[in-house]
């Protein structure tokens, strides 16, 4: 997993409230067994006309928000369904912060799992963010997880709360499986108090 | 005065095996529950790091999402598809973990074959790539959806590292009236608390009406509590659950200890929890959603609402009728609908299907309308059939499948074309869910059965049982 510390990038909004993960990557695509590859598909009915074609009228679809990393949302972003493709596909389209003021839970855990970084700022923090991206050519942001706070070169700032733990995997860019690992011993000796509850299958 | 637990805390305090210092707790999970959609790149990741699965004796899988609901046998004619599921049947031979396959009697969808086998158990924890776990909670068991990275940590490790979420009761008062299902409950407390009302929580219901709900109606609630935002959702377990549980194959061999363990997991009188709700029962109604969420819900005897009179924001609402096709002010049985589904984990167990066929038996499905009854699993569709109740729905115009996810997403052939209308049991109303441009309304199994022949919405509590 790559590390995440200080994050300067373009911005990109979507400001509507309650995209669930459907929208983000529709049940098609969830067929493909690779990891990679999802960006193409990210939106896609709303990226896309129903023959196929990028909408221009789509915010992503927009020359503006070319290659933009930093995406501002709306509440309850990526409530529905648990599928990590989702984040897949935000990852592989170029996004690296997430901003918004709430996330589903299944999604945000699966950010930090895609050294994707979530980033919960205020309904008016959000929503004037929203509005200088759309208004300001060229609108980039610093995320800075050191110190946990954001601005731009316009004067904006603003400081976002984040567990530590959580923190600290993102910066690390740290492989969760092999941490765990190194507490067999304590696992074993779980297992060894917990016989298995379910007669042999 | 000792301390008082909910049944949260003690499942949870049970499971940590231990807190590293910074981090947050390791929490142990005891069934790990797989499928082929979330799954195929957490197997290849254990492939890559040269890891085994830890615990392949507490690691379920079966196929649910894509697979056809054509007569088994029938080749998959999606190669992506079939792809994905030849993934599955070689890591499960691989890693040795045990598989209920397409062609086995045990096949279903996965929230609905964890409880029929009894491999779900009060007090465990389980966990499955997949966000409707919380189903498995109506037998107070903590259980919850993961990612697909979080399905390659259980795998390696049987645990999870987990920040405790808080908890959250939701207290239903009084009983459910007559043609007011589980399933009307559930789209009652989410449209009260709204789609992320419970995030961060755990629900615990309790009351008398839950504590009235069959074991199928429990799961119903407790299945879509994810779309109030919750984590988990449980229930405590009582007589009801041992009599559903009993004799079931995977049960404790030590049957009498299990259920005096399984008493005590009850929340102590008194014990705190961080959020209260109440729910008064009488007030609920069978409702039809008529939005893209699972919170726009109105009585079936009831208008849409007038944009105004939504909380919620008004270009967002505008947004949700031009995708439904709909008017404020439209009484909510004018609304007629093209396609039936009656399925999903939500509502495909037995007791769903007998519902919809005591409003379907001697009557026939409206002309222009396609009904389809896919049952939750082979076990469902056997018992069905048992009772003939698939002689009930082919003899009124139903299609009668084979068991599956199938239209509740859409991953299968079986799909909404675009601007049609659905009246469906599932749990997701999103726009594209059951296809692009597909309409969808959730509701009760009797209540979709109801739409079928009666080409529109119709109040179930005035129906002319045959
Ligand atoms: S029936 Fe629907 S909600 Fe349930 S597991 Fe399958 S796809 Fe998910």
């Amino acid at each position: 997993m790559k590390p995440i510390r200080i994050h300067k990038g373009r911005v990109a909004p979507l400001h509507r409230a309650n995209v669930d993960t459907d929208q983000i990557i529709p049940k098609q695509f969830l067929k493909r067994i690779e990891r990679t590859g999802f960006g193409e598909f990210l939106l896609f009915d709303w990226r896309r006309t129903s023959d196929g074609k990028h909408d221009p009228s789509f915010v992503l679809n927009h020359p503006r928000y070319a290659g933009a990393s930093v995406l501002v949302a709306g509440k309850n972003f990526g409530c529905g369904s648990s599928r990590e493709h989702a984040v897949w596909a935000l990852e592989d389209f170029g996004f690296r912060v997430l901003i918004a003021p709430s996330f589903a839970d299944i999604f945000a855990n699966n950010c930090v799992k895609n050294g994707v970084l979530t980033v919960v700022l205020s309904e008016d923090e959000v929503g004037e963010i929203a509005r200088r991206a759309a208004e300001i050519d060229d609108y980039e942001i610093t995320v800075d997880l050191e110190q946990c706070k954001v601005h731009d070169d316009h004067g904006l700032t603003a400081a976002f709360q984040i567990d530590e733990f959580t923190r600290h995997c993102l910066l690390e860019g740290l492989d969760d499986i092999g941490l765990t690992l190194q507490h067999e011993a304590e696992i074993a000796a779980y297992e060894a108090r917990h016989a298995a509850p379910i007669s042999p299958i | 005065m000792a301390e008082k637990f909910t049944l949260f805390d003690k499942i949870w305090n049970e499971h940590v095996v231990c807190v590293p210092a910074g981090r947050l707790p390791l929490l142990y999970i005891d069934l790990h529950l797989v499928h082929e959609v979330t799954s195929p790149q957490a197997f290849e990741g254990l492939r890559v790091a040269g890891r085994r699965v830890r615990q392949p004796e507490r690691t379920v899988a079966t196929v649910d999402h894509n697979i056809p609901t054509e007569p088994r046998g029938t080749p998959i004619k999606d190669p992506i598809a079939a792809r994905q599921i030849g993934a599955l049947q070689q890591n499960c031979r691989d890693f040795g973990v045990p598989l209920f396959d397409m062609d086995s009697s045990e096949q279903g969808i996965v929230h609905v074959i964890g409880p029929e086998l009894g491999l779900t158990q009060p007090g465990m924890t389980i966990v499955c790539g997949d966000s409707h776990t919380s189903t498995h909670g109506a037998f107070g068991a903590l259980a919850f959806g993961i990612g697909t990275s979080e399905v390659e940590h259980v795998l390696a490790t049987q645990c999870l590292h987990q920040r405790k979420p808080k908890s959250m009761r939701i207290d239903v008062r009084g009983r459910l009236g007559e043609g007011v299902s589980a399933k009307d409950l559930a789209l009652g407390v989410i449209g009260q608390i709204g789609i992320d009302g419970a995030t961060g929580h755990v629900i615990e219901y309790t009351g008398e009406a839950v504590r009235g709900l069959s074991m199928e109606g429990r799961m119903t609630l407790c299945n879509m509590s994810i779309e109030a935002g919750a984590r988990a959702a449980m229930i405590a377990p009582d007589e009801t659950t041992f009599d559903y549980m009993k004799g079931r194959r995977f049960v404790p061999r030590d049957w009498d200890e299990a259920v005096v363990r399984w008493r005590a997991l009850a929340s102590d009188p008194g014990a705190a929890y961080d959020a209260t709700v109440e729910i008064d029962a009488s007030l609920l109604a069978p409702f039809v959603t008529w939005g893209t969420n699972p919170g726009m819900i109105a009585p079936v005897d009831g208008r849409i609402p007038e944009v105004s009179d939504l909380k919620a924001d008004r270009p967002a609402v505008e947004r949700m009728l031009e995708y439904m096709g709909l008017e404020p002010g439209t009484r909510i049985e004018d609304i007629s609908v093209d396609r039936v589904f009656i399925g999903s984990c939500t509502n495909s167990r037995l007791e769903d299907l007998r519902a919809a066929a005591r409003v379907a038996k001697g009557h026939r499905v409206a002309p222009k309308v396609r009904a389809m009854v896919v049952p939750g699993s082979q076990a469902v569709k056997h018992a069905a059939e048992q009772e003939g109740l698939h002689k009930i729905f082919l003899d009124s115009g139903f299609e009668w499948r084979e068991s599956g996810c199938s239209m509740c997403l859409g991953m299968n052939p079986d799909i909404l074309q675009p601007g049609e209308r659905c009246a469906s049991t599932s749990n997701r109303n999103f726009e594209g869910r059951q296809g692009r441009g597909g309409r969808t309304h959730l509701v009760s199994p009797m209540m979709a059965a109801a739409a079928a022949i009666a080409g529109h919405f119709t109040d179930i509590r005035n129906w002319r049982f045959r």
